[in-house]
């Protein structure tokens, strides 16, 4: 038998993998249970979308009759994809076994196989919304990849490594200080975060209107279970880019792997962070209406440019 | 109006609103429409219809600044042709392609000779408007009866099968009388020559008639390079059902009600105008405190629909705040509305002769104080949406259409008024209980989205302001409707009313009996759609929603 601390080190990483794939959907019922109350609506609840999951698994999947494999394989690879990026952020632990495999590029690299894979299942079926879907969602993402990789630089300058586990441990552990370059970084994350999760002003997870899409253009042909995927997927998405700006920006809280005693105050901690974020989420949607699509790259550029900013800050104030 | 051409003799007609008519022959028509439309008058409706023996009758309905004008022209059936008028009146071309359709009488020379309302539910040589039609014979073997899923080759009928074909033709006909082309299963049926547009980098994008979200079906071919929209054609007709074939089978009162289900969203229109129609053929004036009702029902339409459309403006932009404000009160005033007068749209509540809802002192309460909520509430919502920024940004400069553009193609109603086009029947021809009223009519020389929502703003509150005023002169009693049962034989009445979305325009022929002989009704949809082919051109994709959503055009009583 190994060390208890490996054997810890396990157990956390389970209980992690667990509970961001059984909460991610939470999140986003929060988010639309926010967002409905801000509208004067009751809302269906926190737990919809646990419904919706239900009824898309229990349904036959309508599959395009010249769908390739691609097509088929895509809400797996996806969803695949998601699980691994919630999986190797700190979101109550530091030092996780899986958070070896992979730093921040590594991280920003999972995302782009997830899109790249659903670019090219949305073009494999030839129709004209898939591949104006993705289309778009190429010209968004091109932006906010480097913006992306900028903001985890600014941190990474300040941590001395590319690993989210130090990242997270400086910024957590040590004494408390306030870094200028982060308070730019941040600001440049949450645009970025509102765009890469199809989010308003960007995009409109909620439409219908299929010629204003990006994101729901792409996956318009898929259906059931294959649906079910993509669409947990993206709660997924959603919690892990929330996660990551928990771990950047708010990351007291997070606690040592085997820190028993911590772990219920660590578990509070996160709840009370998603809560607030996902309803400041709701906040900044409902104050703000989609921007045509070409002001995207003017949105994407100004994240970029603050991201740049925190790090110039960075290396003029050496914090 | 006797100036207009030395040939053209016209005799009052007795409608609410001042109009003529006049018989024309074949060679005067262009002549005659070229002279209104100089003098700045415009196409209301073209139609026609089977008279047997003598032929067909063509009529053109035009509208100027002294009232409607109906000109008749006769077609023998050896000649079925008309003088083409889309070259002066560019929305007669697709009128005058569901006249063929239809009638299968033709203009001539068209250039546009495409079917229109006629996908692959009837065969290409039978007219359902004609007398002799006969609708299990005509049924388009197109059809498919077997599962639709079958290769093309195994459903065309086999000339040694084709009794048996038809057998199974029938029984189909049978279970289900109402077949639309969509559910004819391959499109191939139906090859619609869209305009092509070549050049590098041009593509085609093509929506509909099946839609993403629960909306009327219609089928928009883009021509796009990137985002950018070259050029838009419309396919509708999916929603053709037959609804003036229907109206010849029907007694006075059941066309009522079906003409208040040409549009659901304007059936105080339809019913109104059908009312009209019908109560100026057999000169009965219903009672005073029925036309004030109507009124209040007309400009309780209005405000639902306006409140209904600002929303879905907001929702287009995903500004979903505004979208739940402006559903909410659309929500309250259906409710008022199923309360007091017994349907939350209003269905049924007018028939020819006056009305079937009253309005009691408690009813004028509720009412008063619904106009006091509206005005309040929409006031803010109008300065959240001037004000906001992200909104504007969309809508300002969006979807232009320009005054002389919407002369050019006769754009009327509301989204005409945002362009400069002032017509608004109850400011101009305002007929019994408009007169008193005064209606300040709402203009705009913007023409874009913008402009659409700023008049549907000010027609908002100029209807709450005439609810007021309507309640204030409503005199009370029981007197609701002095019923009709019968129509005079041989008549002729056009009912028009400015529905929420312009006007609205029913006509009605009766045969010798004094039965229904021929019902037109007539949405300004009709007019409205091909501008809005205009409106996108420059515009990016993602945009027509919210262009298309500013129109919000009828496909229902478009296709009829």
């Amino acid at each position: 038998m190994r060390n208890p601390e490996q054997i810890f080190a396990i157990l956390f990483q389970l209980t992690q993998l667990l509970l961001v794939v059984l909460a991610a959907p939470l999140l986003t019922g929060w988010v639309n249970q926010c967002q409905a109350w801000l509208q004067n609506r009751s809302g269906a609840g926190v737990l919809q979308p646990y419904r919706v999951l239900h009824k898309l698994f229990h349904k036959d999947a309508l599959i395009a009759d010249n769908a390739s494999w691609l097509f088929r394989i895509t809400p797996y690879i996806v969803f695949g994809c998601m699980w691994l990026a919630a999986a190797i952020i700190p979101i109550i632990a530091v030092d996780l076994p899986f958070s070896r495999a992979a730093d921040v590029i590594a991280l920003v690299g999972v995302f782009a196989l997830a899109r790249m894979f659903i670019a090219l299942a949305a073009m494999d079926i030839g129709t004209s919304f898939g591949s104006m879907g993705a289309r778009r969602e190429m010209l968004v993402s091109f932006l906010a990849e480097p913006a992306l990789l900028m903001v985890l630089f600014t941190s990474s300058l300040i941590s001395h490594s590319t690993q989210l586990t130090h990242i997270v441990e400086t910024f957590a552990h040590y004494k408390f200080i306030l870094y200028p370059s982060l308070a730019f970084a941040s600001v440049a994350f949450v645009m970025i975060l509102l765009a890469e999760n199809a989010r308003i002003p960007v995009d409109n997870p909620s439409t219908h209107l299929e010629l204003t899409m990006i994101h729901e253009a792409m996956i318009l042909e898929y259906s059931a279970r294959h649906l079910a995927l993509i669409e947990w997927a993206a709660s997924l998405k959603l919690f892990a880019y929330i996660s990551i700006g928990i771990a950047l920006f708010l990351p007291h809280g997070i606690i040592g792997v085997g820190n028993w005693a911590g772990l219920p105050l660590a578990v509070g901690l996160l709840l009370g962070k998603l809560m607030l974020a996902g309803a400041g989420l709701a906040l900044l949607e409902a104050m703000m209406a989609k921007m045509r699509i070409f002001r995207a790259p003017e949105f994407l550029g100004t994240a970029f440019l603050l991201a740049v900013l925190g790090l110039l800050i960075h290396f003029l104030l050496g914090a | 109006m006797n100036s207009i051409h030395p040939n053209l003799h016209l005799t009052p007609l007795a409608t609410a609103i001042p109009a003529w008519q006049g018989e024309v022959k074949a060679g005067d028509l262009q002549m005659i429409c070229h002279k209104v439309a100089e003098g700045g008058g415009r196409l209301v409706a073209l139609w026609a219809r089977d008279l047997r023996e003598s032929g067909f009758m063509l009529h053109v309905l035009l509208l100027n600044g002294k009232g409607l004008l109906c000109l008749n022209l006769p077609l023998s059936r050896d000649l079925l042709h008309y003088p083409d008028i889309s070259r002066i009146f560019p929305a007669a071309n697709r009128m005058q392609r569901a006249v063929f359709d239809l009638l299968g009488i033709r203009a001539h020379p068209a250039e546009d000779q495409r079917s229109w309302l006629r996908h692959a539910a009837w065969s290409a040589d039978s007219f359902p408007l004609r007398k002799d039609f006969d609708e299990a014979a005509s049924r388009s073997p197109l059809l498919n009866p077997l599962p639709p899923r079958a290769p093309l080759s195994n459903s065309l009928p086999q000339a040694g099968e084709r009794t048996n074909e038809k057998g199974n033709l029938e029984s189909l006909v049978e279970g289900a009388n109402v077949c639309s082309p969509a559910e004819s299963g391959t499109q191939t049926h139906d090859d619609y020559p869209f305009v092509r547009v070549e050049g590098q980098g041009v593509h085609e994008i093509a929506v509909g008639p099946v839609h993403a979200g629960i909306i009327e079906p219609g089928h928009f071919r883009f021509s796009v390079v990137g985002e950018k929209v070259l050029r838009l054609e419309e396919r509708l007709g999916y929603t053709h059902k037959g609804v003036e074939k229907r109206f010849e089978s029907l007694s006075l009162q059941q066309g009522a009600k079906l003409a208040g289900r040409v549009s659901g969203d304007s059936t105080v229109a339809y019913a109104w105008a059908y009312a009209m129609a019908a109560e100026n053929i057999a000169n009965v004036a219903p009672p005073d405190r029925a036309l004030w009702l109507r009124a209040l029902f007309l400009e309780r339409e209005r405000i639902a629909n306006h409140l209904g459309d600002l929303g879905y403006l907001g929702n287009d932009v995903a500004f979903s705040f505004g979208f739940a404000q402006f559903w909410i009160l659309k929500e309250q005033v259906l409710r008022n509305n199923a309360t007091l007068f017994g349907h939350r749209y209003l269905m049924d509540a007018i028939i020819p002769g006056g009305v079937t809802a009253g309005l009691d002192e408690a009813g004028k309460q509720t009412l008063l104080a619904e106009c006091a909520m509206l005005e309040r509430e929409v006031r803010l919502l109008r300065s959240l949406y001037e004000e906001h920024a992200g909104v504007q940004d969309r809508f300002i400069g969006t979807g232009r259409v320009t005054p002389k553009l919407a002369a050019k193609l006769g754009l009327c109603g509301l989204a005409g008024r945002a362009s400069s086009q002032c017509w608004d029947l109850r400011a101009q021809f305002a007929s019994a209980p408009y007169g008193m009223l005064d209606v300040k009519m709402a203009t705009h020389q913007n023409g874009d989205v913008a402009a659409r929502v700023s008049v549907r703003f000010d027609e908002l509150f100029e209807s709450i302001r005439l609810q007021r005023e309507i309640m204030a002169n409503l005199i009370g009693g029981e007197d609701l409707a002095h019923p009709m049962t019968e129509l005079p034989a041989n008549g002729f009445g056009i009912g028009m009313v400015e529905g929420w979305r312009g006007e609205v325009m029913v006509a009605i022929h009766t045969d010798g009996k004094g039965g229904l002989d021929r019902v037109h009704p007539h949405d300004p949809s009709w007019q409205n759609w091909p501008v809005l082919e205009h409106a996108i051109m420059g515009n990016i994709v993602p945009d027509f929603p919210l262009i298309n959503k500013s129109f919000n055009l009828s496909y229902s009583g478009h296709d009829l």
